[in-house]
């Protein structure tokens, strides 16, 4: 994240492409699945570009550990986690602070739109893997277990979608990518729930003058909104497409 | 999953339904006026009545509610029952006896044991503590025979039918008799080993073709084949 020596290639072109051909305002090419896993209660998984990410649900149910539990309302426990093949160079696989930090962000995220107050006494388990990381993986996180709570038959008010946005030699651009996250200036992951009007996450590292992050909040909201379609379109495949 | 057609229009979460739709929450809810579905399911038009059908999600139970539970650990004077539910059941000694417990001569391992299978009826239950069951009603009590077969509890209507059409086709085509239980649990109880197995995968069927139309026609005919094929 930030800093370290620029490379020569130019991240934006002339004609304002970005390095790997796509307009300012493009998300990657997007992929999603609903339930690829058989022993999860529901599952997803999300690909923007090069980062790829799975995620499982399970519950509501009892769990082993009592303490866990709350009088009013189901515990979320959600576990962001990347693969140690998931990186260039091989991750240590024990939870750095990094991801200490993610898997609270992340729950923040989904709690909101989750009925968590009808399964009282109850943990939800959410755990979501980073299998392969090219930048945004905490927003592909947050897209993955939303659907996979969906998938799980979870109630939910709406669909959480999540997105960042970078400040790259100046320009703002949507859907960054490590490249981009490395050697831009700033760079704003966002998750919300467009049926809700909820932004349910949101994180800058690096500097945007006010005008600059009232554009980029646009951006991503709007971004989310093609991510929430694309997650209902998903979800509908599970039940009407394969063969 | 399939290629028939689907039994009505797919909704996913946070997507707005007509207002006349019952509200069944958590799965329907109100939000400023209007009508929000909060799991994947099927909205359904027919003769004029609008109907929200959801297709995931667990088994909450209600008091009444007559259940298939499976007994998972004994303790002094009760035992745990799974439900197939975020909640497990408590069915007490006493209330199994339908007399005070006397340690005396009554042993319990002789009653229940882990694995067994018990019908029990919800007695009370509010979520703040876990379900109290009985057995102290007709046909109540330890499964003895047949078979149990696990489905998704939101499938469970789908095994019914409207006006039990598709549990009538079941019952006619297999010769076995059916128990639903609104956990997903399904006792089945068939004339001999054959015709139990064609019986269990036409449930499986059922709950994988939940969201498609004509599924009671295909049942049927699933059965036949299955029973000239296996000759049974």
């Amino acid at each position: 994240m930030g800093g370290g020596k620029k490379p020569d290639i130019k991240l934006i072109s002339d004609d304002g492409l970005r390095h790997d051909g796509r307009r300012l305002d493009e998300i990657r090419p997007v992929r999603m699945r609903v339930g690829v896993l058989n022993n999860a209660d529901g599952s997803a998984l999300v690909e923007f570009g090069r980062t790829r990410v799975i995620a499982a649900v399970y519950g509501p149910k009892e769990p082993v550990q009592k303490f866990a539990l709350l009088p009013d309302k189901a515990t979320l426990r959600v576990r962001y986690h990347m693969a140690p093949f998931s990186t260039e160079e091989r991750k240590s696989p024990a939870p750095s602070r990094r991801e200490i930090e993610l898997t609270k962000v992340i729950r923040e995220a989904l709690e909101p739109v989750i009925l968590v107050e009808e399964y009282p006494r109850t943990v939800i388990d959410v755990f979501i893997e980073v299998l392969q990381a090219d930048g945004g993986t905490r927003t592909a996180g947050v897209t993955a277990a939303s659907l996979a709570l969906a998938d799980a038959g979870i109630p939910m008010k709406g669909l959480v979608g999540g997105v960042a946005i970078g400040k790259v030699e100046g320009h703002l651009v949507v859907d960054v990518d490590e490249l981009e996250d490395m050697y831009g200036e700033a760079d704003m992951p966002v998750a919300a729930a467009p049926d809700l009007g909820l932004v349910t996450l949101l994180q800058l590292n690096g500097v945007l003058s006010r005008e600059e992050f009232s554009k980029a909040l646009d951006l991503a909201l709007t971004a989310i909104r093609t991510i929430v379609d694309l997650e209902r379109k998903a979800l509908k495949e599970s039940y009407v497409s394969s063969e | 999953m399939s290629k028939e057609r689907l039994a009505g229009r797919l909704v996913t979460p946070g997507e707005e339904l007509d207002p006349e739709v019952e509200a069944q929450p958590p799965f329907v809810i109100e939000v400023d006026g209007k009508k929000i579905a909060t799991v994947v399911g099927l909205y359904q038009e027919r003769e004029g009545k609008k109907h929200f059908a959801r297709l995931k999600g667990p088994y909450v139970p209600r008091p009444g509610d007559v259940v298939i539970g499976l007994v998972t650990s004994v303790g002094i004077m009760n035992w745990y029952v799974d439900l197939n539910s975020p909640y497990t059941g408590v069915l007490s000694v006493n209330d199994f006896l339908g007399r005070p417990f006397n340690p005396a001569v009554d042993d319990m391992g002789k009653m229940l044991r882990v694995g067994d299978y018990v019908k029990v009826k919800i007695l009370a239950f509010d979520k703040t503590r876990n379900p109290l069951l009985t057995v102290q009603d007709k046909d109540l009590g330890r499964i003895v025979s047949g078979t149990v077969v696990e489905i998704a509890p939101a499938k469970v209507p789908r095994v019914i039918g409207r006006k039990k059409s598709m549990l009538e086709t079941l019952e006619k085509e297999t010769e076995c008799k059916f128990f639903v239980a609104v956990n997903g649990r399904i006792h089945i109880e068939c004339p001999n080993k054959g015709l139990e197995a064609v019986a269990v995968l036409a449930v499986k069927m059922i709950e994988r073709e939940a969201h498609t139309t004509g599924l009671t026609e295909r049942v049927m005919k699933f059965i036949q084949e299955e029973r000239k094929i296996r000759e049974v």
